[in-house]
């Protein structure tokens, strides 16, 4: 006779598995893919596919030699982080073979030597991007202007400029600064902070599927926006107005796609707040008083480093006292 | 609407066979008795080899404090007293009968006429609960006589009916109350009248229409009945989530139900108490559902206690379909898988659940990915994850102090987790454990 099973309750299982979970995120995050290669063309496609494949390549043969695992590279984690990393690189030629060394980091230091998914305690992207500007400052500070579309803002015909935040760092943002622009996507960036408005898309998205919450990105976006806003109102010379803050930069990208990673950041909603709250505070302290000109890649990081503390301060309520 | 709390889940309700109207099981030939049935000790066998037995016999005797009377549920000859494997593999103390024939106690009450009035007093009720072996049926077989017995520094205030059966699959609560309303609702009143207590609460989830209206319409014929309608979420059959949809208050940690005032009994419990109450008749059958998606047909059965699992399989449906892949007694959530198909049912036996082998194993497990369902799925508002962790690391005394008692098993942190991780696995565990090193503590 055919042998039955047996096992503990319970016996079913929700369609819920990490696989669809990181899938889900890739398409989440297709528009600002698509953006970026509408405004940065031929090159933001490039850094993409081979950020990308990289990541992949990297899991998989570190897996596979060095760990000795049965290979994970399908559930789509590397996917997420070879596109996050992307995101948070200019559209330069260079980019297009830097990028990889970006992704060897990424995935080799920030989340293979941890483990894998779910072990590390940073931001893999943001470990590849941080390597990366400490390495490579002058690429990975000279920007491309997006393609003049529709929106174009009026400006020279250079090829490269800077970014609003750099632009302001140095006193010269002047008369182009319109907030609709920076909304849609009319800005000097990084491939993925262009347009607010297809990371919004993105995040409206994960937050329908519940795979994130709305507590870190509020938080974080929230206490950018007052905190820069109290700043504004004490001396509007010296500091930047706070709508033009959360828009340009990587405030949007990194409230709604880094903070909010599940591996990195706190359990409970309480300690989501708190963790969203870090960030945003961190990143108007490092972008007016620090030595660079953005501080989101900094700021998460630093509050993953928090992330088991908050863990531990914050617990559920419990239903029996 | 009502429910509880915190957490939760939405498991597919896959309620089949709940216009399969409630049918006499066939007597097998020979059945076996198993003397534990309920919560506690097991009863002594108060029968010989040899002896003969009619249907309503006492044949095992509750002689320990948390035990509760067995009787026999067939007439016939003692073949002898033995260790059986129950279900699940455990051997357990059995008394083996012959079948003869189908010769009933003669002080049972076999009519169909309905006995309404009960002029017991509230300490000859729970007398006669014990007598009977009356046990709750809703999953614990909590000894009842115990439950409705109130220490005199307690006080009850509300009396709550589950009929919530937010299991998936499971129709044998739903069948009883279209088919016995009027039955449940004197066994309420006896209960009720027992605890004197104004008012009980029947608490039904949304999705069964048809119970709902019925107990309504009956209830409005009764005093003191109030039929509750609750939201449909799992695990509201919990007996402290249930007490919190309907009377949102919280039983505190280590606590029982009375410490808040309440008693919680099921349904089919209640239609028990009457048949014992108004018309003599021990705990000797129970309602069970015969279910699954791929079976040709699905059932409720009244099934006489110490039917074996092979039977009701071989008369509901014939020889099992090819690609069964498991078996479960109760619901999908909460049930245990059979591992011995030749055991007998017990009192509290909800069910036959038979799943394809498409849904019988676990998905491989991977790391997890601290997405936090399993914390916000948990009723209890517990750290499932973090209890996984502490378990494999043998951390036990941690998990105590994060609370790993209060966990209730209802695997919700399981169910919801991506990571397919075996949580609940650990956690049983890691209770076990916390437990042995409480009891070395106190020695």
């Amino acid at each position: 006779m055919k042998l039955l099973n047996v096992s503990g309750s319970p016996h079913v299982h929700s369609d819920e598995s990490t696989k669809r979970i990181m899938w889900r995120v890739n398409l989440a995050l297709t528009p600002m893919l698509l953006v970026a290669i509408a405004f940065f063309g031929l090159n933001a496609l490039l850094i993409a596919c081979v950020s990308v494949l990289c990541c992949v390549l990297f899991q998989w043969l570190i897996e596979k030699f060095l760990m000795k695992v049965p290979s994970t590279i399908c559930d789509g984690s590397a996917v997420v982080t070879g596109l996050l990393l992307a995101f948070n690189v200019p559209a330069t030629r260079e980019m297009i073979w830097l990028v990889a060394i970006g992704a060897l980091v990424a995935i080799g230091i920030g989340k293979m030597s941890f483990g894998g998914l779910g072990k590390n305690p940073f931001n893999p992207a943001l470990v590849g991007r941080v390597f990366m500007l400490i390495s490579f400052p002058v690429q990975m500070t000279t920007w491309p202007r997006p393609l003049q579309g529709l929106l174009s803002i009026p400006t020279t015909d250079a090829t490269t400029g800077a970014t609003p935040l750099a632009l302001f760092k140095e006193n010269q943002l002047g008369a182009t600064n319109d907030i609709m622009h920076y909304f849609l996507g009319q800005m000097g960036g990084s491939l993925g902070e262009v347009s607010a408005l297809a990371i919004l898309l993105g995040a409206i998205y994960l937050l329908c599927r519940k795979i994130i919450t709305w507590h870190i990105p509020v938080s974080f976006i929230g206490t950018a926006l007052i905190f820069s806003g109290i700043l504004w109102l004490c001396d509007s010379t010296h500091f930047m107005d706070p709508l033009t803050t959360i828009l340009t930069g990587g405030i949007m990208l990194g409230a709604c796609f880094m903070a909010t990673d599940m591996v990195t950041s706190p359990m409970t909603r309480k300690g989501q707040l708190i963790f969203g709250f870090g960030c945003g505070a961190l990143t108007i302290i490092i972008r007016n008083w620090g030595n660079y000109p953005e501080g989101v890649s900094f700021a998460i990081l630093l509050m993953n480093a928090a992330t088991p503390l908050i863990n531990r301060w914050c617990k559920p309520k419990r239903f029996a006292k | 609407m009502k429910t509880f709390a915190m957490g939760g889940v939405h498991p597919e309700e896959n309620k089949i066979s709940t216009e399969a109207v409630i049918e006499q099981f066939p007597l097998p030939k020979t059945a076996v008795v198993l003397m534990t049935q309920h919560l506690g000790a097991p009863a002594t066998p108060c029968v010989a080899k040899g002896d003969k037995v009619k249907v309503g016999q006492l044949i095992g005797k509750a002689e320990a404090f948390m035990c509760a009377n067995v009787h026999s549920p067939y007439s016939g000859t003692v073949a002898k007293i033995e260790g059986c494997k129950d279900a699940f593999g455990i051997v357990k103390p059995a008394i083996y009968i012959n079948v003869e024939g189908d010769e009933w106690e003669p002080t049972i009450d076999r009519s169909a006429t309905i006995v309404r009035e009960c002029t017991l007093e509230p300490k000859a009720i729970t007398e006669k609960l014990k007598e009977m072996g009356i046990v709750g049926l809703g999953g614990a077989t909590f000894p009842a006589h115990i439950k409705y017995s109130i220490a005199p520094d307690k006080k009850a205030e509300y009396l709550i009916i589950n009929a919530v059966e937010c299991e998936p699959y499971l129709t044998s609560d739903h069948r009883v109350m279209m088919e016995h309303a009027e039955e449940i609702c004197i066994g309420v009143s006896i209960l009720r009248k027992a605890l004197g207590v104004p008012n009980a609460y029947i608490g039904i989830e949304n999705n069964k229409p048809g119970p709902i209206a019925t107990m309504k319409a009956m209830a409005a014929q009764f005093e003191g009945i109030i039929v509750q309608p609750l939201k449909v979420k799992y695990p509201q059959g919990a007996e402290k989530q249930l007490i919190n949809a309907i009377t949102g208050r919280r039983v505190p940690s280590g606590k029982l139900p009375i410490d808040v005032g309440c008693v919680v009994s099921n349904v089919g419990t209640a239609f028990a108490v009457y048949e014992a109450i108004q018309k003599n008749k021990p705990l000797i059958q129970n309602i069970l559902t015969v279910t699954g998606k791929k079976l040709p047909s699905q059932h409720n059965y009244q099934v006489r206690v110490g039917t074996t699992y092979a039977d009701l399989i071989a008369h509901s449906i014939g020889t099992l379909p090819p690609t069964t892949g498991k078996i479960i007694s109760g619901g999908p959530m909460m049930g245990k898988a059979v591992s011995n198909l030749d055991a007998p049912t017990t009192k509290g036996a909800s069910s036959v659940l038979v799943i394809d082998e498409s849904e019988a194993s676990r998905a491989p497990e991977s790391n997890c990915i601290r997405c936090g369902k399993c914390m916000n799925a948990c009723p209890m508002g517990l750290e499932p994850y973090l209890f996984s962790a502490l378990v494999k690391n043998d951390r036990i005394e941690e998990a105590g102090a994060h609370n790993i008692l209060d966990c209730i098993e209802c695997g919700c942190c399981f169910f919801s987790c991506p990571a397919n991780k075996p949580l609940l696995d650990e956690i049983r565990l890691g209770k076990n454990k916390y437990r042995a090193i409480m009891m070395a503590k106190k020695k």
